[in-house]
């Protein structure tokens, strides 16, 4: 039995919108274990930040709503924890977050630099170590200088191993002075420093081309395998997915589908939606084409199974009960009443 | 469209069916030291020559930071150009402001790497839609929110994100929005910053659909920017590979992803990822770090890491080689 680092279980969350309320998040159950690498995919809209970000205690306090369920991180429910301790301890410390737009990331009116060795100050992981905290040094604005030192030291070499070249101009540089895969860099580089248990990585690929993708895959793949630390990775890119999880979530429309080890995800997905988002993979083939149908507004969104308008295999019941997990094997489960019968399904071609 | 009236047209534009000509193109950064003192001069666009035909999808792939986004705001106006020439529609467009010309602006567009940018964050998304329509066109009111509408639903959006303020959507769903915004207004060249990243296939699909039906309906043309080798593989008609500011190889598409010649375009279509593969992760490595671009070496940029590199390399920067039918590749050694 594999104990988990993370359990979400029975999640709803809403938005208060001026058009109504979004039922965003509907009953997710999801978990991660230590060192594990869980990919989530889904279409855009369907829920992904939002999950990372009531994981992390960061949805927008006034229109957001935390409708039932629990957050477990090391066995205790987040969502019941005072917010000081959540942003002392957890929030960028044990648990840090890559978001989506590392464009708004930064503020524009600090160098980068200031604005990484600022959060240093506050999460560097020397910040718990007696001897820069006794030690006799001098202060400045609160930061010892030989923690200082220390730090960035750390820093630059960090920028190293997510390949930006020069990382000493890289800290005198605004952020508007950075190209957007240097920048989207930059904050994989910051979700590192504090050395946390578990990463969320919200698309942190999408600005960079393919071999800068691949060494940052490989530095993700071997922080997880050597440090044990937890990665979960929001994405759309399929072949990303493939390249470094160890397992696959699928979402639609707010609610988990499947959850299976790559390779089952892969060859022999068993909800009716996994089956068609993998076989709407652009292919020279084939060309492009998505599944029909569209999504749905998640202010009225559908009943029971929210695919099941959509879905081919779709029956009365499906439009009344969301279907409870059903194991399909060691660890393979799927959400479905008429899941996809094995063996027919090739992923890619 | 015609090109009989520009008498006072330059030499480009005597081959009709170009519409952008670019020549010797250039766009340098100063390097400033801590005390803000310029100690030298960053190269992200070096000496680029380019034309684009009338019609095609001309991909832009190449290594974040290679320049690829400065070329695209350097033809948009958003940066003036250090040096070089930009011919548009036949017209000299090279120290135009962005401001200036707006008949000939709208109809080249650019949408923005970053989906926030070209949202007002305290706009709903109806009014960023409204608004270029309302500073570039004529039309009344009900004609343009009937446009508005149609450009919306193309995207895949409901009606109901008019509505909404930007930070009220996803990340894909400001992407779609930034799109449509810029769609709306016909242009006739769209230089396109990584348009697709954020994109789940399935939206990426819709999107790329209508990105070929209105290339269609309007005879539009595309600078496709993007470093998603599958999707430019399936809809440009040419790609262009940049290293450092610079071309190193340009050529049509199913020739250059066939038969790559440049050593940097054969290591980048190496690193795709294929689903069901072998893992690009497990044995791929682009030796060497990327050099410092306010520091270039000398000779070819690409030396550093090349894994045919010779002594010669280091003096002379090499020249685009036309030696080959649909395909130019800027290395002396290229076979
Ligand atoms: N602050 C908010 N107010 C109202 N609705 C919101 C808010 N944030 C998100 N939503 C809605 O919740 C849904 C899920 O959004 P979310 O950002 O989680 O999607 P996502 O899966 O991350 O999509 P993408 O792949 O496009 O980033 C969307 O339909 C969005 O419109
Ligand atoms: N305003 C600026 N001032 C100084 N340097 C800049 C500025 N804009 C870009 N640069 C630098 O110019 C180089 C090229 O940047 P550009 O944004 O064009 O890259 P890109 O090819 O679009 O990369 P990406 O794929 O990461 O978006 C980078 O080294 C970047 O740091
Ligand atoms: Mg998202
Ligand atoms: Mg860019």
């Amino acid at each position: 039995m594999i104990s988990n680092l993370l359990r979400v279980h029975d999640l709803r969350v809403s938005f208060a919108t001026e058009a109504g309320i979004a039922h965003v998040l509907d009953r997710v159950d999801f978990t991660i274990a230590k060192g594990e690498i869980v990919g989530l995919v889904g279409e855009s809209g369907c829920g992904k930040t939002t999950l990372a970000r009531t994981i992390l205690g960061v949805l927008p306090e006034n229109s957001a709503r935390i409708d039932s369920g629990v957050v477990e991180f090391e066995g205790e429910n987040l969502l019941d924890k005072p917010s000081e301790e959540l942003s002392d301890k957890i929030r960028g410390r044990a648990i840090t977050f890559i978001p989506q737009d590392p464009f708004s990331s930064f503020n524009p009116v600090f160098t980068i630099g200031t604005q990484i060795m600022e959060l240093m100050k506050w999460k560097s992981p020397a910040r718990d170590d007696p001897y820069y905290a006794n030690s006799a040094s001098r202060f400045w604005n609160g930061y010892p200088s030989t923690r200082y030192e220390a730090d960035k030291g750390r820093v630059l070499e960090l920028l190293r191993e997510v390949q930006l070249p020069e990382p000493e101009a890289i800290l005198a540089k605004y952020p508007h002075e950075v190209s957007g895969g240097q920048r989207q860099r930059l904050m994989i580089a910051m979700a590192l420093l504090p050395e946390p248990k578990m990463i969320i990585a919200d698309e942190p690929t999408t600005a960079l081309d393919v071999t800068i993708q691949a060494q940052i895959l490989h530095l993700l793949r071997t922080l997880a395998r050597e440090r044990d630390v937890a990665v979960l990775f929001t994405t759309h890119d399929l072949g990303t997915t493939y390249e470094i999880c160890d397992r696959v979530t699928v979402m639609y429309a707010g609610q988990e589908m499947e959850t299976a080890p790559s390779d089952g995800f892969f060859n022999t997905p068993s909800h009716p939606y996994t089956r068609d988002l993998l076989q709407s993979l652009p292919s020279r083939e084939h060309g492009i084409k998505g599944i029909p149908g569209d999504i749905p507004a998640l202010i009225s969104p559908p009943g029971g199974c929210r695919f099941h308008p959509r879905c081919t295999a779709a029956s009365e019941r499906c439009s009344v009960e969301r279907p409870d997990h059903t194991q399909i094997s060691e660890r393979h489960n799927v959400r479905c009443f008429h899941p996809v019968a094995h063996k027919s399904v090739g992923a890619a071609s | 469209m015609t090109t009989e009236t520009q008498d006072t047209a330059t030499e480009n534009t005597a081959k009709e069916d170009t519409v952008l000509s670019i020549a010797g193109l250039r766009k340098y950064f100063p390097v400033r030291n801590a005390w803000k003192r310029r100690i030298g001069w960053l190269k992200a666009v070096d000496d680029i020559s380019l034309e684009v035909r009338r019609g095609e999808v001309l991909g832009i792939v190449g290594e974040s930071g290679c320049g690829k986004s400065t070329l695209g705001k350097t033809l948009m106006g958003i940066h003036p150009p250090s040096g070089g020439q930009i011919v548009f529609e036949g017209n000299d467009i090279t120290n135009m402001k962005p401001g200036a010309s707006r008949g000939l602006r709208s109809s080249l567009q650019y949408s923005y790497q970053d989906p926030g940018a070209s949202l007002d964050p305290r706009w709903k998304i109806g009014r960023s839609l409204h608004e270029p329509l309302e500073i570039h066109t004529q039309l009344s009111r009900e004609e343009r929110d009937k446009r508005v509408r149609s450009i919306l639903k193309s995207v895949g959006l409901p009606e109901g994100h008019l509505d909404h303020y930007p930070h009220e959507i996803s990340g894909g769903q400001q992407r779609r929005v930034g799109l449509a915004r810029i769609l709306t207004l016909h242009p006739s060249v769209i230089i396109l910053d990584e348009p697709t990243s954020g994109l789940d296939v399935s939206v990426q699909a819709t999107i790329l659909n209508l990105f070929s039906d209105l290339r269609q309906e309007f005879n539009l043309t595309y600078l496709f920017i993007s470093h998603d080798l599958s999707v430019v593989r399936m809809i440009c008609d040419r790609i262009a590979v940049m290293y450092l500011g610079k071309i190193v190889e340009i050529g049509d598409t199913e020739t250059v992803f066939s038969n790559p010649r440049h050593p940097y375009t054969q290591s980048l279509l190496a690193a795709v990822p294929i689903i069901g593969g072998r893992r690009v992760t497990d044995n791929f490595w682009l030796q060497g770090e990327p050099p410092n671009p306010g520091d270039l070496p000398s000779g070819c940029r690409f030396r550093t890491r090349c894994p045919n590199v010779r002594p010669e390399c280091a003096d002379k920067e090499p020249e685009l080689r036309s030696d080959w039918e649909g395909q130019e590749v800027a290395c002396p050694y290229a076979e």
